[in-house]
C-alpha cells in the first residue's frame, strides 16, 4: 500500500487511520524476528496517535498529506521518551527529551511513527552490519544485505511493514539501501532539511531524506519535512519546495549527462540500468548526452579523510558524562577509556581514530586539509558540469545487494560501495536513486539522479519518468 | 605505502580515549593504512592555490535574538545522566586530592 493511496483514504474517511496501524505492527511482528529491522516498535501510543488521526478526521479537520501513514524512522533521529540508540552499546537506553524537527513535521502532517530502524553504528557502514543490535536482513533476499547504513529504514518499507521511512545520508545511506531494496530514495540539499534531533555524524555531510516504494511517496515526504528551521543554524532559509506538484512535469527539453565516473566499475547488469533509464528519459523528450568529471575520482579518499575527521569531533561527546553508558575508571580519563572502548564497535573506533589521525599535528595539511581542498576542486566540477546539464545521471551502487559478511572483514571493499553516492554528499546537492533493472540474481538495481543545490523539483519529475518507463523491454 | 605505524595507531588510540588489544593494534595499523594509502592519490595533488571547503553551504554566522525563551526542565536532562549528585553531573574524582 502507498502512503498517499493510505492518507487518502483516511482523509475521506474511507479507512481508519487505527487500522492501518494495527495492520502495520502485525506486519513487523510477522517480519521482524527473522529480519531485525526494528530495533524498537512503539507500542500502545501508535494506536493513540492513530486514534487522533481519525478523530481529527471526524471532527473534520484534515490532518495532512500524510494522514494515518505509519512511518519508521532511523534510530539516529530523536522522538520524546523513545529509545535512541543509532546502532551502538553507549547509547542503549537512551531516551532522547525532544523530538527531531523532521520528525514533528511528520506528525503535524499526519504521519504515525511506529517505531526505530536498525542501522550501521553511529550510520557507520554501508550494509547495516555494524549495529551492535545485530545484522538487519535484505527482504527481497534475506542471505544479503539490505544496504546502509539506513538499512532499517530500507528493509521496513521493502518488506511492507511501513509505506514510508526516513533515513540520513551522510555518503549515500539513503540511497546506496534503496537501490539495494528496490526503493526510492532522496538526498536532499544539504541545509533543505533541519538535523536538528539527528543525532550527528559528520554535521558538514549529514542529510535527512526519505525511503519509499515510489517517487510521489518520496515526494510529499520530502515536502512534508522541508523548509527553514531556525533550530539548525546550517537550515537554509525558506519553505518546503512544492514537490508533489511536479510528479507530472516530464523531462522535455531536459539535459541530461550521463556521468562516465558514475558508471565506470559498475557490474555490467547495473551498467545496463543506467543505460536504459537514459534511453527512457530519452523517449520523453530529454537531451542525453555523456560527460566525464574526473574529480569525482577524488571523491572516496576526499570523503574517508572529512567524514571521519568530523565523526571524531562529534563522538568525542560519548564519554560517560550526561548520557549514555558509563563503565567505572579509577580516574575521569580511565572513566572515559573503558566507556569508549567498551561502548564503540570496531568500525566507529577506526573511524574515530581515521579522523583522529587526519586531524593531527603533522598530518592535518596533508591529509584533512588536502580533503578539503579536494572538496573545493569537486565543487568547481559539478559546477562546470551543470552549466551544460540540468541534471546527471548515473549508478547508486556498483552492484546488486551482497552476501551477509562478504564485506565485513575488509573496510575497504565496503567503503567503495559508497563510491558513486559520495560526490553529492561532498558538494552539498541533491541526488535520487530509482529502483531501473535487475541484476544477475533477480534483485533490484538502482539509478541515480543528480542535481545542483535545490532542484528536487526537477529531480522528481525525472524520477518519475524513470519509474514509469521502467517496465519496457530490458529495463 | 603510507607512513603510519603501530606506534602511531597506539598514540592515537589514546588521544581519542580508545584502548586497544595487541591484536587490535596489528589489524586497525593495516586497515588504517590501507585508507591512507587509497588517500594517496589526493597527496599527489598540487593544489596550493585552491582555498579549502570546510562547509558546502555558507551562511555566514547565523544570529538571532538574545531573549529569554523557555527551555527544557534540567531534569530532562538529568534523568538520562549514569550519575548524579545535587542536581549535577557527578564524575570521578578529577584532582588527586580529598575535596
Amino acid at each position: 500500500m502507498k502512503a498517499l493511496e493510505i492518507a487518502a483514504q483516511v482523509r475521506s474517511g474511507e479507512r481508519s487511520a487505527v487500522s492501518v496501524a494495527e495492520e502495520a505492527l502485525s506486519a513487523i511482528q510477522a517480519r521482524n524476528a527473522d529480519l531485525n529491522v526494528f530495533v524498537h516498535v512503539a507500542g500502545e501510543e501508535v494506536l493513540e496517535r492513530a486514534a487522533a488521526v481519525d478523530a481529527q478526521v471526524a471532527a473534520g479537520r484534515d490532518p495532512g498529506i500524510l494522514a494515518g501513514v505509519p512511518v519508521g524512522l532511523k534510530d539516529n533521529l530523536c522522538q520524546t521518551g523513545v529509545p535512541t540508540t543509532c546502532g551502538s552499546r553507549i547509547l542503549a537506553g537512551w531516551r532522547p527529551p525532544y523530538t527531531a524537527t523532521a520528525v514533528e513535521r511528520l506528525l503535524a502532517a499526519g504521519a504515525v511513527p511506529v517505531g526505530k530502524t536498525n542501522m550501521d553504528e553511529f550510520a557507520m557502514g554501508s550494509s547495516t552490519e555494524t549495529s551492535a543490535y545485530g545484522p538487519t536482513r535484505n527482504p527481497l533476499d534475506p542471505t544479503r544485505v539490505p544496504g546502509g547504513s539506513s538499512g532499517g529504514s530500507a528493509a521496513a518499507v521493502a518488506a511492507d511493514m511501513v509505506p514510508i521511512a526516513l533515513g540520513s545520508d551522510t555518503g549515500g545511506s539513503i540511497r546506496q539501501p534503496a537501490a539495494l531494496c528496490g526503493l526510492v530514495g532522496i538526498k536532499p540539499t544539504y541545509g533543505l532539511v533541519s538535523r536538528y534531533g539527528l543525532v550527528a555524524f559528520a554535521s558538514s555531510l549529514d542529510q535527512i531524506g526519505p525511503l519509499a516504494h515510489t517517487v510521489a511517496d518520496a515526494a510529499a515526504s520530502l515536502e512534508a519535512i522541508a523548509g527553514h528551521d531556525p533550530r539548525d543554524s546550517t537550515s537554509l532559509p525558506g519553505p518546503a519546495p512544492a514537490l508533489v506538484a511536479r510528479l507530472d512535469q516530464g523531462v522535455a527539453g531536459r539535459r541530461v549527462g550521463i556521468v562516465r565516473e558514475l558508471v565506470d566499475g559498475a557490474d555490467p547488469e547495473v551498467v545496463a540500468a543506467v543505460e536504459g533509464a537514459a534511453e527512457v528519459l530519452r523517449a520523453a523528450g530529454a537531451t542525453l548526452s555523456e560527460v566525464s568529471i574526473p574529480e569525482l575520482r577524488l571523491g572516496l579518499s576526499a570523503y574517508y579523510l572529512i567524514a571521519p575527521a568530523e565523526a571524531s569531533s562529534n563522538l568525542a561527546r560519548y564519554d560517560g558524562v550526561r548520557f549514555g553508558l558509563r563503565v567505572a575508571g579509577a580516574d575521569i580519563t580511565e572513566m572515559y577509556v573503558a566507556t569508549r572502548t567498551a561502548g564503540f564497535g570496531a568500525e566507529v573506533k577506526r573511524r574515530i581514530m581515521l579522523g583522529t589521525y587526519a586531524l593531527s599535528a603533522g598530518y592535518y595539511d596533508a591529509y584533512y586539509g588536502q580533503a578539503l581542498k579536494v572538496r573545493t576542486v569537486m565543487i568547481e566540477a559539478f559546477a562546470r558540469a551543470y552549466a551544460n546539464a540540468d541534471l546527471l545521471l548515473g549508478a547508486t551502487a556498483p552492484t546488486e545487494a551482497f552476501a551477509l559478511g562478504a564485506k565485513v572483514s575488509d573496510p575497504m571493499a565496503m567503503y567503495l560501495s559508497d563510491v558513486f553516492t559520495i560526490p553529492t554528499n561532498l558538494s552539498g546537492h541533491a541526488a535520487i536513486s530509482v529502483p531501473f533493472g535487475h541484476g544477475t540474481s533477480g534483485l533490484p538495481l538502482g539509478v541515480q539522479l543528480l542535481g545542483p543545490a535545490l532542484s528536487e523539483g526537477r529531480l522528481i519529475a525525472a524520477a518519475a519518468v524513470v519509474e514509469a518507463g521502467r517496465g519496457v523491454p530490458g529495463a | 605505502m603510507s607512513e603510519l605505524t603501530r606506534d602511531d595507531v597506539a598514540k592515537v588510540a589514546r588521544l581519542a580515549r580508545l584502548r586497544l588489544t595487541e591484536e587490535e593494534l596489528d589489524r586497525f595499523t593495516g586497515q588504517l593504512a590501507q585508507v591512507l594509502d587509497h588517500a594517496n592519490d589526493l597527496r599527489a595533488l598540487d593544489l596550493t592555490v585552491v582555498p579549502p571547503t570546510a562547509h558546502p553551504v555558507d551562511l555566514g554566522t547565523v544570529m538571532r535574538e538574545d531573549a529569554v525563551r523557555p527551555s527544557l526542565a534540567r531534569d530532562a536532562f538529568l534523568s538520562a545522566a549514569p550519575q548524579v549528585e545535587e542536581g549535577r553531573f557527578a564524575v570521578p574524582r578529577i584532582l588527586g586530592e580529598e575535596p
